[in-house]
């Protein structure tokens, strides 16, 4: 082994050193609080990855950042923010949980795929609503999507307080703010016989089409040239409004579809408690934190997500095991994302050294030499 | 009738200070090219700060300055994360939300614990001008953090066009390679304005608790720091188009509540839409084609780039 | 075996089968309580907390024990939670937020030999075969129509003022009660209500106390966290509060007229003897003015305050 791949490898890792001073700093916090950090940090590990349920768990709660972080990788891509991965996932979940409500005698299986295509179509509308008034209007998507996610979360409050409220709750005069349960025969099916569902499989399989279409194909191509370079993509003729609607539209399907999967595949009906982070886990933004963690790549989504996922599991399980302050967890992971973002910092300035470098250079030079003598 | 709309406009101006504070911050920022989504965790951490001075001191002026503090503090922080380090600006802003959020709440909870009011910036009368009928009862006779927003705005419109460090954060802002051959510190700049946000947005939130509100609770501001970075690009990075955005989407705001309060009958969840609707369709309908982000903004500056 | 063998060897099983028994009895009883705010959200978790203090004070720590879990506002995380603290062996596991219901549902069956409980709501899932849930449901509507009444009769503009979250649940039966109380001692009153769409936007619920007010209302109340907003407007401006969840008068205490204090102890302790005897589920308790689940605390200070200092100030001259 060379001296670059050993480079490479001290390279992959700083995102880890990070992620481990940010820990050592919560160690700090945790023992201020009277707390055994080891102990806090065995349950973290544990929650995570400790038992078959842990694991399904972690999984259970990556695949809607996977969702998000597609979709995210699109657009950014693209080179627009969207920020509206809560709206588009509650818009998503409505539309979907609606037309199984509303069509209970269909075959399960089709029952699955037309609320998930439902919920795909949705989630496509409700961020192309600001991608089509970016492009035509010059409206920044980011105050489009944030507003955006607003009126689905009133919407979602109407709709579930009202027109599509159990009327179990009705009768039992209760009146929670939830749908009735949809019927078993729409549940996606289980992977194993724990929570995890087949919705993760799917959100795989969605990972490598976007890789396929970003990469492989010209409307990919053109999305990220776009993205890259607007000026340049105007010149050579590429119609950038109509692209950037269009990664909008693509980014919202992806989320949508993952909101209607959280539907069918875990909670089977629709809640709130007023925000929609109860139904989302707020994996509209963490999604975000997922696509970029992958590098804004589809394939590298996948670990990012599930590491993410695996840190929010862990951190829950902290929290009950120790008795620490959820409001301990929360500071945590901020100093996580802080420490993990400002490392890129170091990675990039090693490469840039190593590039730049003629010492190293020469020495990886003379390295081959004498492998290939 | 009358008193309806002098109601809705106290309302609305009253509503619109947090984020008139928040949002000329974060204004300043995007100028000289820093994007900052974590406006909300300084906020929280500004209100926090303020509330717990005042609870241990009973001084609301050490309150009001331990919010600049503790802002200036995070703005110095999120400087050397965007600006030094180069993070990737969209994600160092939700990780200082996720942490301010955290950390605010942990300190309540450790802190203080139960919730509590204090005694906040009373209403202070501007002598002679809140006498005047009607006018006077609406406009001057608000507290001192509400009149500090308002003041604020013709402060930065001057600042930012009519002296030479607000001509260097818009050269800054558009032609970082530009300004820097002409011997412009990039960096100082940068950290100028991000720090002076994050003052703002301290006294964003200290206006919430311990002016406007006179408590605090976990998760005070409840998402209001993201509306107030939406805001920004309502104001297409003016600060006089800042404040229009703000007093609409707080009027509108101040509307709906009291078209529920007259009872009439639309159900509460469209009414709680309209601000965000309203923001929206004007937004589109002013049709601001022409208006452009500054050039640097969301970019690192390299040198040699 | 010899006679004394014998007759040792019994006492010594006796001795070992009693301690046994004793020590069985010693465990203490465990509770996970699981919330959707904070401890100190001055009104729906914190007063389940009070409850759980108030039965730790009463059966002691060595017999009675609970952790908790704040913030669960995210349902997944909350199931996760429900389950772990199933494995590990508490006894009970209160999940106290209406959005839990359909976690339980699937949690339930899985650990026969744990309760869960949850409210508010009225539905114990025995449709469904399963046996080891309760359910716990505040009568809200009486503690509403008692402040109503209080409200009607200390009013002096006849406007009042209703601060709610969403129209669901809880605040839509209080709501529903507060109106009727008042309008059977003034059928005449302008009752105006307000749903700020969340619990917890506290900005919100203090601008729709200010518009309330300059609607006329001299009398506020309202349901959730977020009231903290309104009662202190209500302070600076001079109105009545009346209360829910808690007793709220250390807010304000001359305007906290009166708080309906939701006495969860009174479903804890019975449900606590069901489980011990066997019991583990399948029972809706209510909570009510009768059964001392719902207590209207009066706070003196604010309701008889002004008048008495009115008299002392000459304000009213009575001789």
């Amino acid at each position: 082994m060379n001296n670059r791949n050993f480079r490479d490898l001290l390279m992959a890792l700083i995102p880890f050193v990070a992620f481990l001073l940010a820990l050592s700093i919560g160690t700090f916090l945790i023992a201020i609080l009277g707390i055994n950090p080891l102990e806090a940090y065995r349950a973290l590990i544990k929650g995570a990855f400790g038992s078959f349920n842990s694991i399904a768990d972690t999984v259970v709660k990556a695949t809607p950042l996977l969702f998000v972080g597609l979709g995210i990788c699109i657009a950014f891509r693209a080179g627009v923010l969207n920020i509206g991965g809560e709206g588009q996932l509650v818009v998503g979940a409505l539309s979907a949980t609606i037309f199984c409500l509303n069509f209970p005698d269909l075959p399960g299986w089709i029952l699955i795929i037309i609320s998930l295509l439902i919920g795909l179509l949705c989630g496509a509308i409700w961020a192309g609503i600001a991608g089509f008034l970016k492009a035509y209007f010059n409206v920044n998507e980011i105050l489009s999507t944030i507003m955006l996610n607003y009126i689905a979360a009133y919407g979602m409050n109407y709709l579930l307080r009202g027109p599509i409220m159990d009327p179990l709750q009705v009768q039992l005069g209760s009146f929670i703010p939830q749908t009735a349960r949809l019927s078993r025969a729409v549940d996606l099916p289980r992977l194993i016989p724990t929570r995890l569902h087949f919705g993760t499989i799917i959100a795989i399989a969605f990972a490598i089409l976007v890789y396929i279409l970003l990469w492989r194909t010209t409307i990919g191509f053109r999305i990220r040239m776009v993205g890259q370079n607007m000026q340049a993509s105007r010149a050579s003729g590429i119609d950038v409004q109509r692209y950037m609607v269009l990664a909008f539209i693509l980014s919202g399907a992806l989320i949508g579809l993952g909101g209607a999967i959280e539907v069918i595949g875990v909670h089977h009906r629709i809640f709130t408690d007023g925000s929609v982070s109860g139904f989302t886990g707020s994996a509209g933004f963490n999604g975000i934190v997922a696509a970029l963690f992958g590098q804004l790549h589809p394939i590298g989504t996948i670990p990012a997500s599930f590491l993410l996922g695996a840190l929010l599991t862990g951190a829950n399980k902290m929290q009950r095991v120790v008795q620490i302050p959820s409001a301990l967890i929360g500071a945590l992971n901020g100093l996580i994302v802080l420490f993990v973002v400002g490392s890129e910092f170091i990675r990039r300035r090693q490469s840039r050294i190593m590039e730049k470098t003629p010492e190293i250079k020469g020495a990886c030079k003379i390295n081959q030499n004498e492998e290939n003598d | 009738m009358e008193a309806v709309i002098v109601g809705i406009i106290k309302s609305a101006i009253r509503l619109a200070t947090p984020y008139l504070y928040a949002s000329i911050g974060e204004t300043l920022g995007q100028l000289s090219g820093v994007l900052n989504l974590g406006v909300d965790g300084v906020m929280l951490m500004g209100a926090f700060s303020a509330f717990y001075t005042v609870v241990r001191t009973g001084n609301l002026v050490f309150g009001l300055l331990a919010a600049i503090i503790v802002g200036a503090t995070f703005g110095l922080l999120i400087a050397f994360i965007n600006v030094t380090l180069k993070a990737e600006q969209g994600i160092s802003g939700i990780g200082i939300y996720i942490f301010g959020l955290g950390l605010s709440s942990l300190l309540f909870s450790v802190l203080i614990g139960t919730v509590q009011t204090v005694k906040g910036f009373a209403p202070l009368p501007v002598p002679w001008l809140s006498g005047i009928p009607v006018l006077g009862e609406i406009f001057f006779q608000q507290n001192i953090l509400v009149y500090g927003a308002f003041l604020l705005v013709p402060l930065s419109w001057f600042v930012i066009y009519k002296t030479p460090i607000g001509l260097s954060i818009r050269a800054v802002g558009q032609h970082p390679e530009a300004a820097d051959s002409l011997g412009v510190n990039i960096v100082k700049i940068r950290y100028l304005t991000v720090i002076t946000g994050g003052i703002l947005s301290g006294i964003a939130g200290a206006s919430l608790s311990i002016a406007l509100l006179n408590v605090f609770q976990q998760n005070l501001t409840n998402g209001m720091g993201f509306i107030a970075v939406a805001l920004v690009y309502f104001g297409a990075w003016k600060p006089q188009t800042v404040l229009t955005g703000a007093l609409l989407f707080s009027t509108v705001n101040a509307i709906q509540i009291w078209i529920q309060v007259k009872g009439i009958n639309i159900p509460s969840d469209f009414t709680l839409m309209l601000p965000y609707i309203v923001t929206i369709i004007v937004l589109t309908a002013m049709a601001k084609r022409h208006v452009r982000p500054p050039k640097a903004l969301n970019k690192p500056f390299e040198r040699g780039e | 075996m010899t006679m004394k063998k014998f007759i040792v060897f019994i006492a010594i099983t006796s001795i070992f089968v009693l301690s046994l028994v004793l020590c069985v009895n010693a465990e203490p009883f465990k509770v996970a309580f699981i919330m959707p705010s904070t401890v100190n959200d001055f009104a729906w978790s914190q007063s389940m907390y009070d409850a759980l203090m108030t039965i730790q004070e009463e059966m002691g720590e060595d017999e009675f024990q609970f952790d908790y879990s704040e913030s669960m506002f995210i349902v997944a995380d909350a199931a996760a939670a429900i389950r772990d603290y199933a494995s590990e062996g508490y006894n009970l596991i209160i999940a106290h937020g209406s959005q839990y219901g359909s976690s339980l549902v699937e949690i339930a069956p899985d650990f026969p030999n744990t309760s869960f409980a949850w409210g508010s709501t009225a539905n114990v899932f025995t449709d469904q075969g399963i046996t080891n849930i309760f359910a716990y449901e505040p009568l809200a509507e009486q503690g509403g129509f008692v402040n109503g009444v209080l409200a009607a009769k200390l009013s002096q503009s006849g406007v009042f003022g209703v601060i709610g979250p969403i129209e669901t649940g809880d605040a839509k039966h209080y709501t529903e009660g507060f109106k009727a109380g008042i309008e059977s001692i003034n059928p005449d009153a302008k009752i105006n209500v307000t749903w700020i769409g969340s619990y917890s936007d506290v900005a919100l619920a203090s601008e729709a106390a200010q518009t309330h007010m300059d609607a006329g209302a001299d009398v506020l109340t309202g349901t959730s966290q977020m009231v903290v907003g309104a009662i202190g407007v209500a302070e600076q401006r001079g109105a009545y509060w009346f209360g829910y969840d808690v007793d709220q008068s250390s807010l304000a205490p001359q305007h906290v007229v009166s708080s309906v204090d939701v006495i969860w102890a009174v479903a804890l302790r019975p449900m606590i003897e069901m489980i011990k005897k066997g019991e583990m589920g399948g029972k809706i308790f209510t909570l009510n003015l009768e059964n001392g689940g719902l207590k209207i605390v009066v706070n003196d200070e604010a309701l008889v305050g002004k008048t008495i200092n009115d008299i002392i100030q000459g304000k009213i001259m009575l001789r």
